[in-house]
């Protein structure tokens, strides 16, 4: 038996969920008894994962397009190589492709959205969001194979140095009939999916060419930019900053809602987020019933202020 | 070509969520149920490819009777049959392959399933089946061209996009951008009478073993209450962030 985590790479470097991943299997393989084990696509240095409590690491180099089949394929594999039961991962766009394919292959039950560290272990009951974050539900996973898929920021990252192997793991070539081209958005832009702060902007900003005013407080402070659904539908805005229930979902550290109304739609798909922080003129829009603090102005007005503020804040 | 759409019946996203018997069921009075609406998207593009290529377009779901009305409503958009699989699902992995049985030795090309249902979230549907059934699979797909044998379509990343081409078959997760929302198909009166006289077949359950098991339903915790900030005290808000919550 032991504990297997899937430590997600970009560009040959860990992202930073999978060292909240393997802080997570760390605790469960203390608490079992077991040892942990990770596995990687292209680290191109893995000895940075030692700090995070990884006993051996496997590290799978491949050039293949990415085929989910093709790199369920290689995971299920080496999870069995490597003796895993319990495999964990988080909740990239990728990892939520690839797992649930994962899942067949190894006969595994799945849970996804994973909000804390098991309630059980034995047997193993997980606390999950649903009804997108307006409630939980503890599913418990009967298989000999179970996977874990945690939510970004959920656990918090913990370090534990080991004394890491490291396994390079060279992938057989396999057939694949697709062509994959991706094509990655502005090289600056914090994706909202990893952003530990994200600023979004609703009808309230008036239109498009106003929107500066949501990238500039979002440069300052590091943050992905968001929208609001009309916003999006009205094409101010890409769709793929439209979070929400029928858009992405945020939980982020930091949320800050600028002119959004806050419908229970868009509050579904942002309350994950620890800290929410509402601007709006109007004191009976519904997100202040919802935000942590608040500010009853006019955007035009507030957020400039605030930008100015945070500028000197970050340079003190 | 003959498409599958697979819809999950969900509560409406207005809706309210309560938990009955102890914390151990969804309490679902006064729920309204609607056809979730990443399904609802993939339906819409799966309409046009049936008008411009001459497609044939059924709908499925897993669900007891009460899911009828949104497979109703599925035909009243425009798709030709139904079929409901008669059982209240458990798991992801039932549905999955409650589908995969039923897609096999039947000729579709393309199967549409939403990127993620919004009462559990889970997202795993499309992917369980494209792996069951061997088709190659995209998911957050926001835009799909098909032609006799191919695919052309768009998967959204968490940086970017990924353009996918390969052969069909093909499962999709779907979600907007497949259509957009001024897209959306509401059934006109025709449509609505012409759905009471296309097929809707029950098909027998049958996998009644589960993966998984639901222990219990929790309710959000209650929120404190917002603090509020002077507008010509912007700082105040800055001090708040970085002293209290901690967040900056
Ligand atoms: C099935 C379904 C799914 C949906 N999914 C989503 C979803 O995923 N995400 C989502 O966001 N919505 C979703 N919606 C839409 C949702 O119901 C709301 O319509 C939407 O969130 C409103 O967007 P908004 O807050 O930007 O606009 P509005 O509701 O118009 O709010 C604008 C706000 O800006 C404020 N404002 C105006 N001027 C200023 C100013 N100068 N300074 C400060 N504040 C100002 C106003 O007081 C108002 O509160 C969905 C709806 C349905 C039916």
């Amino acid at each position: 038996m032991a504990i297997v985590v899937y430590l997600e790479t970009e560009d040959g470097n860990f992202k930073k969920s999978a060292l909240e991943v393997s802080s997570y299997g760390r605790k469960l393989a203390d608490e079992t008894k077991t040892n942990l084990y990770g596995i990687a696509f292209n680290s191109s240095d893995p000895d940075k994962i030692r700090k995070y409590g990884i006993d051996k690491l496997v590290n799978i180099k491949t050039d293949h397009v990415f085929d989910a089949r093709i790199f369920a394929d290689l995971l299920s594999k080496n999870f069995k190589e490597l003796g895993g039961t319990i495999f964990i991962t988080g909740s990239s766009a990728d990892s939520r492709f690839i797992f649930p394919v994962v899942s067949i292959l190894l006969d595994a039950s799945y849970a996804t959205n994973v909000v804390d560290f098991p309630s059980g272990i034995s047997p193993l009951v997980l606390k999950r969001s649903a009804f997108t974050n307006k409630g939980f539900v503890f599913t418990e996973l009967k298989t000999k194979y179970k996977i874990i898929g945690i939510l970004n920021n959920s656990y918090g990252i913990f370090e534990s140095e080991r004394k890491l192997e490291v396994k390079e793991y060279m992938a057989e070539s396999q057939d694949s009939n697709l062509q994959v081209e991706s094509i990655k958005e502005d090289e600056e832009k914090i994706s909202i999916a990893d952003a530990e702060i994200v600023v979004s902007g609703g009808r309230g900003l008036k239109g498009p060419e106003n929107w500066d005013l949501v990238e500039d407080l979002a440069k300052t402070l590091g943050a992905a930019t968001a929208c609001s659904k009309p916003v999006s539908d009205m094409g101010w805005r890409p769709h793929s900053e439209h979070v929400g229930q029928t858009g992405k979902p945020v939980a982020s550290n930091l949320y800050i809602a600028i002119g959004v109304s806050g419908a229970i739609q868009h509050l579904a798909g942002i309350n994950a987020s620890k800290c929410k922080v509402v601007i709006n003129n109007d004191p009976e829009a519904p997100f202040f019933k919802a935000a942590d603090y608040g500010v009853i102005g006019d955007a035009f007005e507030v957020v400039p202020k605030l930008i100015d503020g945070l500028k000197k804040f970050k340079s003190r | 070509m003959k498409i599958l759409v697979c819809i999950s019946s969900v509560p409406d996203t207005t809706s309210k969520i309560n938990f009955i018997e102890n914390e151990t069921q969804f309490d679902k009075s006064g729920v309204q149920y609607i056809i979730n609406p990443n399904d609802e998207f993939g339906l819409t593009r799966a309409m046009w490819l049936k008008e411009k290529q001459n497609c044939e377009v059924h709908v499925i779901s897993v669900g007891i009777v009460d899911t009828d009305p949104i497979l109703r409503k599925a035909l009243a958009i425009g798709a030709d049959q139904a079929f409901r699989v008669d059982i209240n699902p458990m798991d992801a992995n039932q549905v999955a392959r409650e589908i995969s049985d039923f897609i096999k030795n039947k000729d579709y090309k393309l199967i549409i399933a939403g990127r993620e249902s919004i009462d559990y979230n889970g997202g795993m549907v499309p992917g369980m089946i494209a792996t069951l059934i061997n088709a190659n699979y995209v998911s957050n797909c926001v835009s799909l061209e098909v032609n006799q044998s191919n695919f052309k379509a768009t998967r959204e990343t968490d940086g970017g996009k990924e353009n996918i081409s390969g052969t069909l078959p093909l499962v999709i997760g779907g979600q907007k951008g497949l259509v957009e929302e001024k897209d959306l198909i509401i059934p006109n009166m025709r449509g609505i009478m012409m759905s009471r006289k296309k097929p809707l077949t029950i098909i027998e359950a049958k996998y009644q073993t589960f993966q998984t098991d639901t222990v219990k339903y929790e309710k959000l915790p209650p929120k404190g209450a917002i603090k509020l900030v002077n507008p010509e005290k912007i700082n105040d808000l800055i001090d708040l962030l970085h002293n209290e919550a901690k967040v900056i």
